[in-house]
Formats: structure tokens, C-alpha cells, sequence
């Protein structure tokens, strides 16, 4: 009896396997498998604008000359790009389990992917056990690198403590009184971190502001009009957010139509993506950050990475017919990353493909540019990027029908990151030494 | 007629560790992971066979997986033995508080209690930022009494370890449920009156059931998170507990060895779904759970059964 089961199974996985084949690992191309939510809450805000910048930067790269220079060569040195897409919907687990799909049936030679911290500390263990070259690229907490030490994992963009520290020091920029000041965010570790470090930077820049309070609606809620009642009764100066996808856009929807952008001041760590769903539904006047210089803030900002930048928006805006956020800004700084990484790799080797030692080696405390701005592999011994921040405030152009960013504040990413060695936490607790703010 | 269980445990035990030299890396982990939730479904069949299920085992299958990892990160232990026994010492705990309680319901208030406490799980460890919240935590590799594996001897040590549990936890399970008990059980689901008048406390065989489950569900839980590496709140939500339930549904409660297959069937049809489908995997994993529950109501423990002349 149970023999039969056990055969059954074997020959089913034996026939799978038969299916898919054994993609042997070539020599002239460079094989990504690329992870981002399709399905799920963060498929319309990250995963799918990510992964569409992503096939659009893979497919100007294979074209060759797309690009302004340094990128203009064609693909990675020469070789030509392919992609595999898994979705990252279904938890940690799944995710470990496709990692390890991806990195031995698949034979990718890099593995770029995960918008969700959970599953961004699950992967790195595995990525180390396998020995398997991996980008973590949209993904917040500092949790990654301070709690554990990874060889094979690299993340190309800032972890999430610069968003809020950002947004604190926006404040003091404008001059913004904030004698009381209150905040909802989802309840779960992305929305109680990006709290606790709103919390922290403001009682170091405004030590005398009282938190009136601190709300956690369930992620996913969708609605908040008890949440926004007591806004409205406890009138804080300032409303703090961390709310993503369709949880902000409710939340602004809702919190318009009873005025409480109008009673009080709404900061959004991270509200730019919503932009192009809510358009003039959006309220004028919210003090909002996009988790570094992405979508309006990159294309306000000019300067050198003009023309790079300007290629990319045009290229997403002719693709796509709308413009691109902070989502595909991510995705473009972590492949331009991997371009520089696999030249650079390839030019100490001789040329050859470049194996997952070559590529760590070549990866730690790398910097490039990127339309996001110039990023450096700065901290965790060379595996963790910081990058500038940038905070503006909304302003609904009419006459062009579109929305705009003014009063936008650049900030270094040295005086928004804390140096190598400090744990965030600590680093607002103290004081924020060392920082090299312009 | 014993004799025959143990040969068949023995021939499982050769077959499926011969997976360890045939099966490539990935297909060794996804087994398993599918053996080690294949533990906690064999617990919903035990249920099952009374009738009543459970839509909240994935409260075990959490609170295994969090006390090996506390354990772990807390007092150093790396023994796979230990944290094991610890775990599912933790479980038969916690299934003994509420097997009780939970034994005099039926139907879908059974079902919607386990559902409630599994959830109660979930919403604490999400809110305990100490325990990592939503992200949850890390566990480093276990070691099997002092020898500290790596890379595919790991896997491979994880994989013989587990196969070895699924088959004494299978072969005990099918005593059990050839045993006094585990006919009553299977009596109870046709005419629960009945049974009491005959004099057997179907209350008593429903909590027993119900400890057994939490017992594999904590060993299911273990396994899982030494071989993934990682565990998050979402062991313990409803949609973890309801795949238990589906692996439990198609496997059906006649066969023990179904249990597993219908498992390992199930995590490689996702796998694969996932990879070719990238943008409708669910939609191809839900057409064929509905292809299976249309032809095979019964499970695919009906087909072994059937043809063994109908021994359950």
C-alpha cells in the first residue's frame, strides 16, 4: 500500500522534472531570476511597475546603445540578458522554497527580487547555504544586515530608517511648528518600524512635540473612518503615515472628504505611488517621500543624472502610459548595480562570465548611478546601499492636469543613513552623529 | 497482520531515503517541507476520521515552529532531537488544555473555534515586535547530535531525518487507528449517537484525536522551519491551516500513505504552477484541486482502497 503511493509520487516528480527541463548555464548569456509581487496588495504599487521597468531596462540593455554612457554597452559585458519571473505572493516559505527552485533547477546566475521584509530575512540564510549571488532590492528593514552577517546577499537600495528621518528633518527645514503630532500606520513590522523611527527623529529634532496618538489599523483595512475620527477630535498638528497601496489611497480618500488634511499637516513616508491612481484626488499640500529620490523627486532634481533619468521616464511613459515611481526606480538602481557589478567583475577576470565569488567580490562597496542618484554599497562590510533622500509637497498643476512636486528638499545620503557599524536605531537614539548633511 | 504494517513501514522507510541519493537538491527540500506539512495533515485526518475538521492546525504547526526557534536563539539549543521533542512536548501542552474544550463541538463550530485560536496565534506574534512581528524570525542549520552538516549533506540529513518521523508517525498512526479507539472514531463520524449508547465516550476519543493532531502538528511545525531557516505569524494563519485542510481533502481519510502523497503532489504542482504561470498560478492550482475533488470525492486514499477491497 504504501509502496504504490511512493512510487506514484517519484514518477510525478520524476515527469516534472522531465518537463522542465535542465536550463544549462551559458556562456554569452546572464540568466536573472527576478521575484516581485504579481498578485496580492503590493502587485499594483511595487511588484508590477518594478517588474515592467525591470523588462523595460532589460530589453534597452540588450538593444546596446539605449542608453547614455556609462551604460551604453550591450547587456552585462556583452552578454546577452534573460529573466525568469516567480511571484512573491504566498509567504516566507514559498519564497525559500522558489529561491531554491530558481538558484538549482533553474540555474540562474543571480537572483534579484523581494519587495517584503519578511521574506528578505528568510531568503539570505539560503542564499549563503547555496552559495548563490542575490539582490534584495525594494525591500525596508534595517533587520537584514544588523541582525545578521550575509556574503552572497547584497540590498541596492537604503533600508527604510532614512524615510523617516527624512521627513523629521523636511520639517524643521520649512520651519514647521509641530507642537502635537499623531500617526497611522499599518499594523504590521513595516508600519510599527516606520513609526518608532518618526517617533525617535522627532524626539531628537522637535523634542517638545507631544504624540497625541498613535493608531494601527489592520494592514488592509481599507477603511478608516473611526481612526479618522479621532484624528479629527484629538487635532494634531501633524498626521504621520507610512500607509501603502490601496490601504493610503482609502486613507486619503476618506480623510479628504472629512477634511482632515485641511485640520492638520499629512506626512507619507511613502506615499508618491499612489499618485497615479488618485490624481486631483490626491490633496495638495502633503509632505510625502518615495524611499529616495524616485518617480517626481528624481525628474524635479536635474543636475547630471538628467539625461539618464529622462531616458528611463520617457522610455516608462511611451511603454506604459504613465509615469514611473519609486517601484521602478528601484528595480532600475538594483540592475544598473548588477551591469556595473558583472563589467566590473569581468574586467578582473579577463572577460569570462563571472561566478558568484567574482560577483561578491565585485559588488562589495560598489557605486554607481542611477536615476535615483549616485548609490554606495556603504555599510554592512559592503553589502547594504545608501542613497539621498528627497521630501516635496503635493501641488495639483490643472492647467497641465498633472501632479507636481515643489518645495522638494535633496537630502545627502550620508546626513538620512547612519554610518557603517551603527545600528539605525541607535543612531537616531544618539543624536544622529556623524551625519554630513550639506 | 502486524507484521505486514511493519514490513510495509520498512519498505516506505528504503523507498522514500532513497531519495536522498536520486532526488536533485531542490526536489529533496520540497519533499521535505512536503513531508513535514504532510505531518499536520496526517493530524486533520485523524480528525476527519471522526468527522469533524480542523480549520486551525495551523495553531501547532506555529507554536512547533516558535518554540524550536525561541529555544534556539534563546538558550543555543541546535540539536534537531531535542528542539523536536521540546516542540511537540510544548504541543501535546497546549492540545491537552484545549482538546477537551474543543471535544463536544461539532461540524463548523468545531471548525470555526480551532479557526479562532489559530487566529488569536497569528494577531499576537504579528503584534510582538520583541518576536520580530510579521517579519518573524531566523533559526540557524540544526545539528544531529554534535555533527554540524552543510549544504547538501544537510539537506540530506534533514531529509532522512524527516522520512524517518513520517514513517514511525505513520505506522503508529495506522495502529492507532486500526486500534479500539480509532474504530470508534471512525463509528462516530457514521452515527455519533449510537456510539455513546454502546457505552464509549465519544468525548474522550475526540480529545485524543485532537492531542494527536497538535503532537504532529508541532513536529510538522519543527521540520519545516529547520529546513526552511525562517518562521513568520503566517504558520499560524488561516490560509496555512486551510492548505492542511485541502492536502487533507484530497488525500481523504482511508490511507495513510495518501496523506503524504497528496502532499508532495500538492507542493510540486505549486512549484511548478509557479514557475510557468507566473501571473495565474493560483488559477492553475485551483483548477486542479477542483479536476481533483470532482473525479476522486473521496480522496486519493479511495483508490488504494478500493482496490484492497474496501480496508480501511
Amino acid at each position: 500500500m504504501k509502496k504504490t503511493g511512493i512510487y506514484g509520487a517519484l514518477s510525478a516528480v520524476g515527469l516534472a522534472a522531465g518537463l522542465a527541463g535542465s536550463a544549462a548555464a551559458q556562456e554569452d548569456t546572464f540568466k536573472i531570476g527576478i521575484i516581485t509581487f504579481l498578485s496580492g496588495q503590493a502587485a499594483e504599487s511595487f511588484g508590477v511597475p518594478a517588474l515592467n521597468g525591470g523588462k523595460l531596462l532589460i530589453d534597452m540593455m540588450n538593444k546596446g546603445d539605449a542608453l547614455p554612457a556609462p551604460y551604453n554597452t550591450k547587456g552585462f559585458g556583452g552578454m546577452n540578458i534573460e529573466y525568469v519571473v516567480v511571484d512573491e505572493a504566498g509567504g516566507a516559505t514559498k519564497q525559500v522554497q522558489e529561491f531554491r527552485n530558481l538558484v538549482q533547477r533553474e540555474e540562474v546566475d543571480a537572483v534579484l527580487g523581494y519587495v517584503s521584509s519578511g521574506d528578505c530575512l528568510a531568503v539570505p540564510p539560503v542564499a549563503d547555504e547555496l552559495k548563490a549571488f542575490t539582490i534584495l532590492y525594494d525591500c525596508g528593514t534595517p533587520r537584514v544586515f544588523e541582525d545578521g552577517k550575509f556574503e552572497y546577499v547584497f540590498r541596492t537600495a537604503a533600508h527604510a530608517t532614512m524615510d523617516n528621518i527624512s521627513l523629521a528633518r523636511y520639517l524643521k527645514s520649512r520651519n514647521f511648528d509641530v507642537p502635537t503630532y499623531a500617526g497611522l500606520n499599518q499594523d504590521y513590522a513595516f508600519g510599527q518600524d516606520s513609526w518608532a523611527d518618526f517617533t525617535a527623529s522627532m524626539t531628537q529634532i522637535y523634542p517638545d512635540a507631544v504624540i497625541k496618538t498613535a493608531l494601527f489599523p489592520k494592514f488592509g483595512a481599507g477603511q478608516y473612518g473611526t481612526e479618522i475620527s479621532a484624528l479629527l477630535r484629538e487635532k494634531p498638528a501633524l498626521v504621520h503615515s507610512s500607509n501603502w497601496g490601496g490601504d493610503l489611497q482609502g486613507f486619503l480618500i476618506q480623510a479628504t472628504a472629512r477634511g482632515l488634511d485641511k485640520r492638520s499637516q499629512l506626512v507619507l513616508s511613502a506615499g508618491d505611488h499612489v499618485i497615479p491612481q488618485l490624481q486631483d484626488k490626491m490633496p495638495d499640500g502633503i509632505f510625502l517621500g518615495a524611499r529616495g529620490v524616485n518617480g517626481l523627486a528624481a525628474y524635479a532634481r536635474g543636475g547630471e543624472l538628467k539625461e539618464l533619468t529622462d531616458t528611463m521616464w520617457d522610455a516608462y511613459e511611451a511603454e506604459y502610459g504613465v509615469f514611473p515611481v519609486q517601484a521602478p526606480f528601484r528595480m532600475w538602481q538594483a540592475l544598473f548595480g548588477l551591469k556595473t557589478a558583472v563589467e566590473k567583475a569581468m574586467a578582473d577576470n579577463g572577460g569570462k562570465k563571472p561566478n558568484d565569488e567574482e560577483l561578491v567580490a565585485a559588488m562589495k562597496g560598489l557605486e554607481w548611478d542611477a536615476p535615483s542618484g549616485h548609490i554606495e554599497m556603504a555599510l554592512a562590510d559592503g553589502h547594504q546601499a545608501i542613497q539621498p533622500n528627497a521630501i516635496g509637497t503635493t501641488k495639483w498643476n490643472a492647467d497641465a492636469g498633472k501632479m507636481e512636486l515643489v518645495d522638494v528638499e535633496y537630502y545627502a545620503a550620508r546626513c538620512v543613513n547612519p554610518p557603517e557599524g551603527t545600528k539605525a536605531a541607535d543612531w537616531i537614539a544618539q543624536g544622529f552623529p556623524g551625519a554630513e548633511c550639506d | 497482520m502486524r507484521y505486514v504494517l511493519f514490513l510495509y513501514a520498512a519498505i516506505a522507510f528504503v523507498v522514500l531515503a532513497a531519495g536522498s541519493i536520486i532526488l536533485p537538491d531542490w526536489a529533496m527540500f520540497l519533499f521535505a517541507m512536503a513531508l513535514a506539512k504532510g505531518l499536520v495533515c496526517l493530524g486533520i485526518v485523524a480528525m476527519m476520521r471522526g468527522g469533524v475538521v480542523s480549520f486551525g492546525q495551523g495553531l501547532y504547526y506555529c507554536i512547533g515552529a516558535y518554540t524550536a526557534t525561541l529555544a534556539a536563539n534563546m538558550w543555543g539549543l541546535s540539536d534537531i532531537f531535542l528542539l523536536t521533542l521540546l516542540s511537540s512536548a510544548v504541543c501535546l501542552i497546549v492540545g491537552v488544555i484545549f482538546g477537551p474544550m474543543l471535544a463536544t463541538y461539532r461540524g463548523i463550530f468545531f471548525a470555526m473555534l480551532t479557526l479562532a485560536l489559530s487566529m488569536v496565534l497569528y494577531g499576537t506574534l504579528s503584534k510582538m515586535s520583541v518576536l520580530g512581528g510579521s517579519d518573524g524570525l531566523n533559526i540557524a542549520p540544526p545539528t544531529f547530535l554534535g555533527w554540524a552538516p552543510e549544504g547538501r549533506d544537510l539537506q540530506t540529513a534533514l531529509y532522512i531525518y524527516v522520512v524517518a518521523i513520517v514513517v514511525i508517525a505513520g505506522t503508529l498512526m495506522r495502529i492507532y487507528f486500526d486500534s479500539e479507539q480509532g474504530l470508534i472514531t471512525l463509528a462516530t463520524r457514521d452515527n455519533e449517537l449510537r456510539v455513546e449508547y454502546l457505552g464509549a465516550s465519544v468525548r474522550k476519543v475526540m480529545a485524543y484525536n485532537y492531542i494527536f493532531a497538535a503532537v504532529l502538528g508541532g513536529l510538522g511545525g519543527t521540520i519545516a522551519v529547520l529546513a526552511l531557516g525562517h518562521v513568520d505569524p503566517e504558520f499560524a494563519f488561516w490560509t496555512t491551516s486551510g492548505e492542511f485542510v485541502f492536502v487533507a481533502i484530497l488525500a481523504g481519510y482511508m490511507s495513510v500513505p495518501a496523506v503524504f502523497v497528496a502532499a508532495i503532489i500538492l507542493e510540486v504542482v505549486r512549484s511548478f504552477s509557479n514557475l510557468y504561470f507566473p501571473n495565474t498560478w493560483q488559477l492553475s492550482l485551483g483548477i486542479f484541486l477542483l479536476i481533483v475533488i470532482v473525479t476522486l470525492p473521496n480522496g486519493l486514499g479511495s483508490l488504494l482502497s478500493r482496490r484492497k477491497g474496501g480496508k480501511t
